[in-house]
């Protein structure tokens, strides 16, 4: 083959691996049709921290101190024992409710379960997976290799991973799927005593979401506790805060099936500001363009293996 | 082939493999494995500062990913010889697959001691487990196919010493097909290990995130493996009191510098496409580390613009030493200086972290020593 | 206390009196200043004025109430106070403890306040309906709003005792028929309160012997509730505040939280909008728990206007402040280790090596150029190569 064609093949070859092919672009994954999920309305959120007991219970995780006195359990952020943990957000004097001068606020921090999530995407031996059903992002110790990839993809920073131990495993919310058995649900929506945190369907979370967005600030309403679907807590009355019009979750990476409301900028609370496409989409299109059906690998594996073999027969053939 | 290749056979190198050197070197493995002991015992946290802010550390950044790329001296001999044609490198060839092999190797046995749960790391190869849209994924297949394919070519040198010429004869006959996979499979992972920052999408720096990383990746991992081969010929040459094949490496240097020269083009200009420009003078130490890698990768082209220039051994070593670490840098940056997940997470490596990764170099290094002296690698030397 | 209190005599007078020991009675004297928060040698000057003064007369009024306040402050019993203060004060008016009634009792209560004009202390007991001119409460032909204005034209001092005359308490929860009232309202300025249902008597009595000792009443906040009692939130000094920090809440009556005394917010508790001391001094000198919390009822805010009998009990309460405990998470916390001294260094070093042992090689093979390659021979001749000593 002459030098020629083979560049020309090459930079053939090369443009392609640059540029990829628009065709197999695969966009985001659409909610799942039984989604469930939650609605964490932060200006009801009182801190009282009863989900962060809650969910350390019901998931049998150990106490996480950060005081000298180990009392009880502190936790400053999700770990490899904590599931979940309410953050306060606080500015100047500190003094009023969801007021982003001078006030504070509280956010709660726990898997999003995303719609099109980067950690099942990441994940090399499918320990992570998504529930085709109600979109529940699963983790299953039994197939991980605590390789962590799903710790640096997720771009919430939900995976946490167990530093400290010599059989280690990765922690992160699994909506309580193992209390679904009993017909129980997320252990955090069941206590909160605001209703801070409501568990659903998304389509009802959503639209409940949307009802709040609707409302005007300091109007009567009720809003309710613990399962939303199901309406087994009772609803209890108060006003309306002065919300974002803003639903966090709703777009973001495709969305999410947490949803949140705040009275203070997501920023400010630690929520990243995202796009809507999805970053497993665009890693799952690079792969796909390059390796989909391992076209490109073979053909490439095609044209090396010919000039290759020309060359050894040439030096075999020198040789004798 | 084309051109003249008529060159000794290679030949164990002979001599002492006790030496300070030696030594020294062995002293740092050992305590690489003693601390190696202790993360298996107590967990990654009680020897790293790795942490959930930072889940990739130096184990993965530089071990893995740029020991691999660093590793790359096989592939761009392989690459240049048999693909490229060119004959007259051939004494290369031998050399750079050993360093390869360690190379790769180590950076294998790396991944595995920095996964948390390293009992499971078959279910990548096994059906049902591997999730066959992960990046990862097919890095890791890859590197073990590659590490399979290295030691099937490098078999050769073994059989020679042990005189098992059946088995050589039958593995000729397969060779090229050997061979088109050693070049494959490199092309594959190398530009890969860029494609695993992709999914970690804005938490990554613009400077270092862009839809060009497996482009980027490739490049530099055939530019850094031309810069392994320069480097290592000339430690050799110093160390084993060999001469110095000067003329092979004038010619590698000038296809180096010719990739580099397209590699700052496609790498500058992604940066003006997507509007990224700016971010090299915006104060912080993401600038400061881009201007230093970008250095880097200018200063070999600066010092081997002039033909003249690439004829001088100490002007060929130090473009290749800058560009080494220039590619260190573009990976570093990358994992490490321009990831951030969130406000408020810190690392640096810890000093028994540090040691591991240092005394697997060494480890490396000792290898090679030993198994030059031992095994026919080398090209006989010709006396005058 | 100093045995320099310059009355040891009328020390001795009040031990007889009132058949306590001297010890019990400064005992006393040392627990009323220790309640009001009152400075080192409050409790000499209470003990003083206790033992000298003149007794002031005391008129006090009963309107629409329960008479609950009265019945708390038959309760105190540490020492026997319903003695002592009966001895300390000069009752001259008290429709439950007086053993005569009718037109004789309203009688001696005008003489009364006819002799100590202008000095007597009115306390003022239950709501004053105000519906109606008033008719729906009549003391002996007369109507609250008549009786209450005239009593406190010529009062030394006019305190409200119980929630009902502070802020209008039970008698006034919705749709209150008969316009009921507290006593400031009907008199048209904030008079000192001290509201409960029932208030702990020794907050009264602690404002009562305040008076008696400095001639005035103690300071008071802008709704003229004792300072002392009532500046703070119950929530901030609730014994099961640390079960609300952790997140420990009771969710039903008898549930395991509630046998286990958890935080009882979610059933209702209006402790964290609620200003009192009952969490301190507790109801009826029976040992700790002594109060709705501790029993394990939520707090229903009796001493709050627009929550107690208002709210409805099991209703969530409002945090009237969020003062989280100093380890509450912040948004963003510094975690991982960064760089210490000794692992930069070590980075240092192995750089400096690195790059020391490179520069050491430039310049061994830096001696060294290569002329320009002859054209080598097609057949295989040997290129030149260059010897490069190291």
């Amino acid at each position: 083959m002459k030098r020629r064609d083979f560049l020309k093949g090459a930079l053939a070859g090369g443009a392609l691996l640059a540029s990829g092919s628009p065709a197999q672009a695969r966009p985001n994954k659409t909610m799942p049709p039984e989604a469930v999920g939650l609605l964490y309305d932060s200006t009801l959120c009182i801190g009282c921290k009863a989900c962060v007991a809650a969910c350390k219970e019901a998931n049998g995780m150990p106490p996480e101190f950060s005081t000298v006195e180990q009392y009880w359990d502190t936790p400053l952020d999700i770990s490899g024992k904590t599931l979940n943990v309410i953050k306060m957000y606080k500015e100047g004097s500190g003094e009023i409710k969801d007021s982003e001068k001078n006030g504070y606020a509280f956010m709660k921090v726990s898997c999003l379960h995303c719609v099109d999530p980067s950690c099942v995407s990441a994940c090399p031996v499918s320990a992570m997976t998504k529930d085709p059903v109600n979109g529940i992002v699963s983790y299953d110790k039994g197939a991980c290799i605590g390789c962590r990839y799903c710790v640096a993809a997720c771009p919430f920073g939900v995976p946490r991973f167990q530093y400290d131990k010599a059989f280690p495993q990765i922690t992160k919310c699994q909506l309580c799927t193992h209390r679904m058995k009993e017909g129980k649900y997320a252990a955090c929506a069941y206590v909160c005593p605001t209703g801070a945190t409501l568990f659903g369907k998304v389509s009802d979370l959503h639209a409940e979401a949307k009802r709040r967005l609707a409302l005007k600030p300091g109007e009567d309403t009720e809003f309710p506790r613990g399962n939303m679907t199901t309406h087994d807590q009772s609803s209890f009355p108060a006003k309306a805060a002065k919300y974002l019009p803003q639903i966090y979750g709703e777009k973001e990476l495709g969305g999410t099936q947490m949803l949140k409301l705040s009275a203070v900028p997501f920023e400010k609370l630690g929520q990243p500001t995202l796009p809507e496409r999805s970053y497993a989409s665009v890693s799952e299109t690079m792969q796909h363009t390059l390796y989909g059906g391992l076209m490109l690998p073979l053909v490439f594996l095609g044209g090396l293996t010919y000039i290759a073999r020309r060359n050894v027969k040439d030096e075999e053939n020198e040789k004798n | 082939m084309s051109g003249s290749h008529s060159h000794p056979a290679p030949a164990p190198l002979g001599g002492p493999l006790v030496t300070p050197v030696t030594v020294t070197l062995a002293i740092l493995v050992a305590i690489a494995f003693v601390i190696l002991g202790i993360r298996f015992v107590l967990g990654i946290g009680a020897v790293t500062n790795v942490s959930d802010g930072y889940p990739f550390g130096i184990w993965i950044a530089y071990d893995v990913v740029i020991g691999s790329a660093f590793a790359c001296g096989g592939y761009s001999m392989a690459l240049l010889v048999y693909i490229f044609n060119k004959g007259e490198y051939h004494p290369m060839v031998r050399p750079a697959l050993l360093a390869s092999m360690f190379g790769y190797t180590l950076a294998g046995a790396s991944v595995i001691f920095d996964l948390g749960r390293y009992w499971n790391t078959w279910h990548i190869f096994w059906p049902g487990y591997a999730q066959v849209n992960s990046v990862m994924f097919e890095v890791a297949v890859c590197i073990t196919a590659y590490i399979v394919v290295m030691m099937i070519e490098f078999s050769p040198a073994f059989l020679e010493k042990f005189g098992l010429k059946d088995i050589h004869k039958k593995l000729n006959k397969v060779l090229f097909l050997i061979i088109a996979l050693g070049v494959l499979l490199p092309s594959m992972h190398q530009s890969s290990l860029g494609s695993l920052i992709v999914v970690f999408g804005n938490q990554v720096h613009p400077l270092w995130q862009t839809l060009m990383l497996p482009l980027l990746y490739l490049m530099t991992a055939v530019m850094i493996g031309f810069a392994i081969v320069i480097f290592e010929s000339c430690l050799s040459a110093s160390g084993f009191k060999r001469p110095l094949e000067l003329h092979l490496l004038i010619g590698l240097s000038r296809l180096m510098t010719g990739l580099l020269a397209a590699y700052l083009v496609v790498r500058v200009g992604d940066l003006a496409v997507r509007g990224a420009l700016g971010y090299l003078f915006e104060p912080g130490i993401e600038a400061f580390m881009f201007w230093v890698e970008m250095s880097l990768f200018v200063a070999p082209l600066i010092l081997l613009w002039h033909p003249a220039a690439r004829r001088r051994p100490a002007r060929l070593f130090i473009a290749a030493f800058c560009l080494l670490f220039a590619g260190f840098f573009l990976r570093i940056n990358a994992f490490l200086v321009g990831y951030e997940t969130g406000a408020g997470w810190h690392y640096f490596p810890s000093v028994p972290e540090i040691m591991v990764s240092v005394g697997l170099i060494a480890l490396e290094i000792l290898g090679y020593i030993v198994l030059v002296r031992y095994l026919p690698i080398l090209p006989k030397e010709e006396k005058i | 206390m100093s045995a320099n209190i310059k009355t040891n005599e009328g020390v001795d007078a009040v031990e007889s009196r009132l058949g306590i020991s001297r010890r019990s009675f400064l005992q006393l004297c040392a627990a009323m200043a220790a309640t009001m928060g009152l400075p080192a040698g409050a409790d000499l000057a209470i003990a003083n004025a206790i033992v000298n003064k003149k007794r002031p007369s005391v008129i006090w009024l009963h309107f629409q109430e329960c008479t609950g306040c009265t019945e708390s402050l038959l309760r105190a019993e540490h020492p026997t106070l319903e003695k002592l203060i009966l001895d300390v004060i000069s009752l001259d008016y008290h429709e439950t403890l007086f053993a005569a009634a009718g037109h004789q009792v309203e009688a001696a209560r005008r003489l009364a306040m006819k002799e100590n004009k202008g000095k007597y202390l009115l306390v003022v007991e239950g709501a004053i309906p105000t519906k109606d001119k008033g008719i729906y409460c009549k003391i002996g032909g007369q109507t609250a709003i008549d009786m209450l204005k005239e009593c406190a034209a010529d009062a030394g001092a006019v305190v409200a005792i119980g929630s009902c005359s502070s802020w209008g308490g039970m008698p006034s929860t919705g749709p209150n028929p008969t316009g009921s009232s507290s006593a400031g309202e009907v008199l048209g300025k904030v008079i000192p309160n001290i509201p409960g249902c029932p208030p702990n008597p020794y907050n009264f009595l602690s404002t009562v012997v305040h008076f008696l000792t400095f001639g005035k009443l103690p300071e008071v906040d802008q709704l003229g509730r004792p300072k002392f009692a009532y500046s703070r939130l119950i929530h901030d000094n609730c014994e099961r505040r640390a079960h609300f920090d952790a997140g420990r809440f009771a969710m039903e009556f008898g549930d395991e939280g509630h046998r286990k005394g958890y935080c009882l917010y979610k059933l209702g508790c209006k402790g964290p909008e609620t200003y009192a001391n009952c969490p301190q001094i507790l109801f009826g000198d029976v040992g700790n728990a002594s109060w709705p919390v501790g029993t394990g009822h939520p707090c229903i805010g009796c001493t709050e206007k627009g929550i107690g009998f208002t709210k409805p009990i099991h209703a969530l309460s409002d945090l009237k402040n969020v003062v989280p405990p100093l380890g509450f998470p912040r948004i963003v916390e510094e975690q991982g280790s960064g760089a210490t001294i000794a692992s930069v260094a070590v980075v240092a070093a192995a750089a400096g090596a690195a790059v020391g042992a490179a520069a050491a090689m430039a310049k061994n093979l830096g001696q060294v150029t290569v002329p320009p390659p002859e054209k080598a021979d097609k057949t295989g001749g040997k290129t030149e190569t260059e010897r490069a000593e190291s």
